[in-house]
């Protein structure tokens, strides 16, 4: 079942395309902004409000890097592992990383404070290494400035 | 284009943009000149796609249909900006949302397109609010929205932002995650210009693109010929990564050396570090190496050494990193991103990457060196859907010529001589 309050922004949404089906992205967005990520019973309801079948749905919202089909934690810490930020030493915040939550990329930590992803580069590229955790970019990275980055997210 | 950005203040509102000239060319074009007249001006100024294809942008416009009855047609800005080593188009988000949206409205108008679509790529946080900020004022002002400075000319704009792959940049893939679809590229033809967005006209054009055409509509297509040092028209925005003393950007005459890009604007190499060789244009481009230094960077010289321009954006490969490793992490984006479409990218890139980390990881072959060369031939152009499989083949042919002894001496010597 979607919430009011999600079927109003996601109805919004529909209303700026010719095509229903169109904004279909953004009902993921929307739902995942909500709850997180995209279970497959949000996955239903959502196929439901936009008309769609849950295949194609799901063939959409695994096409995309940024839909969560699997629970996440709470913050998601995304490390760039692209050309400029390999040739700066990205390697070394991935293994400091690593190191000090205990999960590798893909892994979320038992405590649900972090999720780790990889992500193609974030277009910061004069400023490598960078990441972002949740909405926040942070660049020319050092392992210090890590520990104190990481300690504003609960 | 970035002559009112300074990245130490925040980016100029409406009323302060247009005290220094802005929206000059929207009052120019919608009230002196016909949409035929401004398509024309584009194509003599020469200027050329900013996204890494460089096509000619006036003869893009030219194939949209101007006759006939009115009809709805698309302008979409393309911020997708996800070529790896890329970061020009977020200055001029962040720097100065004004200009694009001006730039855009100019463009619609010579398409004579009603709706726009601002494309922009999920990670530019800051970019998006300072857009959607800078459309609500521009709809206020009545320079978006019905009838344009009274002119009967009606302009609707959208923020769309994207939830990241790569193949969003190419533009009929763009076009499909605009309706809500998987990213996948379309047949072609017919082109966007004619059978586009919901099936309608529609016109994908670079951020950095569209930020030209005020000025060239302020001051003309010789003026903008002019700025330029090199074989093709205007300035560009440039950007060097890597292990230099002053990685950043800037905007500089068409057609500057390599060498003056490193070694004036960059700063030259850091202390320790050697220049072995550079993508000069992001990650889909071919390496130029020592003996290219003085390669003007435009579209016509970096082509004729061996490259492509791309995105302008370089990034630059020293001595202490190893040229496999710099390599297979590239081929690691391209098979990650790969949309699965089509079989030579969505078989071969994996494949490609796999060989890489074997040789990578001292388990390489003498044979694989061939394999490797098969794939840029079989993964080259004509024989994939779009441009992403021939992009990713440009660093891994060009890496085998200009670096085969350190490939050979991964497999020789069984590791790397770099760990």
């Amino acid at each position: 079942m979607l919430s009011a309050e999600e079927i109003s922004k996601i109805d919004q949404e529909i209303a700026l395309v010719p095509v229903r089906k169109a904004a279909c992205i953004e009902a993921l967005k929307i739902v995942q902004d909500h709850r997180g990520w995209i279970s497959d019973e949000s996955l239903q309801a959502i196929a439901k409000h936009m008309e769609m079948s849950v295949e194609e749905l799901d063939s959409v919202a695994t096409f995309y890097n940024l839909i969560f089909r699997k629970p996440v934690g709470r913050n998601i810490i995304l490390l760039c592992d692209s050309i400029s930020c390999y040739v700066m030493g990205y390697e070394k915040i991935y293994e400091h990383l690593k190191a000090r939550l205990n999960i590798k990329f893909g892994e979320t930590t038992p405590d649900a404070r972090f999720t780790l992803l990889p992500n193609p580069c974030l277009g910061i590229c004069d400023h490598a290494p960078a990441l972002m955790v949740n909405h926040d970019l942070y660049k020319d990275l050092t392992q210090d400035k890590l520990d104190e980055i990481l300690k504003d997210y609960k | 284009m970035t002559q009112h950005i300074n990245p130490n203040r925040p980016s100029l509102n409406l009323k302060d943009y247009e005290r220094v000239g802005g929206y000059q060319a929207v009052h120019k074009a919608i009230q002196s000149m016909s949409p035929e007249e401004i398509t024309s001006l584009v194509q003599k100024s020469e200027l050329k796609g900013r996204g890494g294809a460089g096509f000619s942008t006036g003869m893009k416009w030219s194939f949209v249909p101007m006759n006939g009855a009115a009809q709805t047609k698309y302008l979409v800005a393309n911020a997708d900006e996800m070529e790896p080593g890329t970061f020009k188009d977020r200055l001029l988000l962040e720097g100065n949302p004004h200009q694009l949206i001006e730039g855009m409205i100019v463009s619609a108008y010579a398409i004579q397109a009603n709706i726009s679509y601002i494309f922009l790529r999920w990670a530019y946080k800051k970019a998006a609010r300072l857009i959607r900020h800078a459309i609500d004022e521009a709809y206020a002002a009545g320079y978006l929205g019905k009838n344009i400075l009274g002119s009967g000319f009606h302009l609707e704009m959208h923020l769309h932002t994207g939830i990241g792959r790569y193949m969003c940049g190419e533009e009929t893939a763009l076009l499909n995650a605009l309706e809500g679809k998987r990213a996948t590229p379309r047949t072609k033809p017919p082109f966007p210009q004619i059978s586009g967005l919901f099936g309608k006209p529609t016109i994908v054009n670079n951020v950095e693109t569209l930020c030209n055409i005020p000025h060239i509509v302020n001051k003309g297509a010789d003026w903008f010929k002019n700025l330029s040092v090199g074989a093709d028209a205007g300035t560009k925005l440039y950007g060097v990564s890597g292990q230099v003393n002053k990685p950043g950007l800037w905007e500089l005459p068409m057609g500057i050396s390599m060498r003056e890009l490193i070694e004036e604007h960059a700063g030259g190499m850091k202390k320790g570090f050697k220049f072995r060789g550079a993508l000069p244009g992001g990650a889909s481009t071919d390496f130029l190496v020592e003996e290219h230094l003085d390669v003007k960077m435009d579209y016509q010289s970096v082509a004729a050494a061996g490259s492509r321009l791309g995105t302008g954006t370089m990034i630059i490969l020293d001595d202490h990193t190893c040229p496999v490793g710099f390599v297979h992490n590239l081929e690691h984006f391209f098979a990650q991103e790969s949309c699965g479409w089509c079989t030579p990218c969505r078989e071969g890139l994996p494949w490609t990457e796999k060989i890489l980390l074997s040789i990578e990881n001292g388990k390489g072959r003498t044979e694989d060196l061939e394999l490797l060369e098969m794939h840029t031939k079989y993964l080259g152009p004509g024989n994939t859907f779009c441009a992403l499989a021939p992009g990713a083949m440009e660093p891994l042919q060009s890496g085998l010529k200009y670096f085969r002894a350190d490939f050979e001496k991964h497999i020789n010597e069984k590791k790397c001589p770099w760990r």
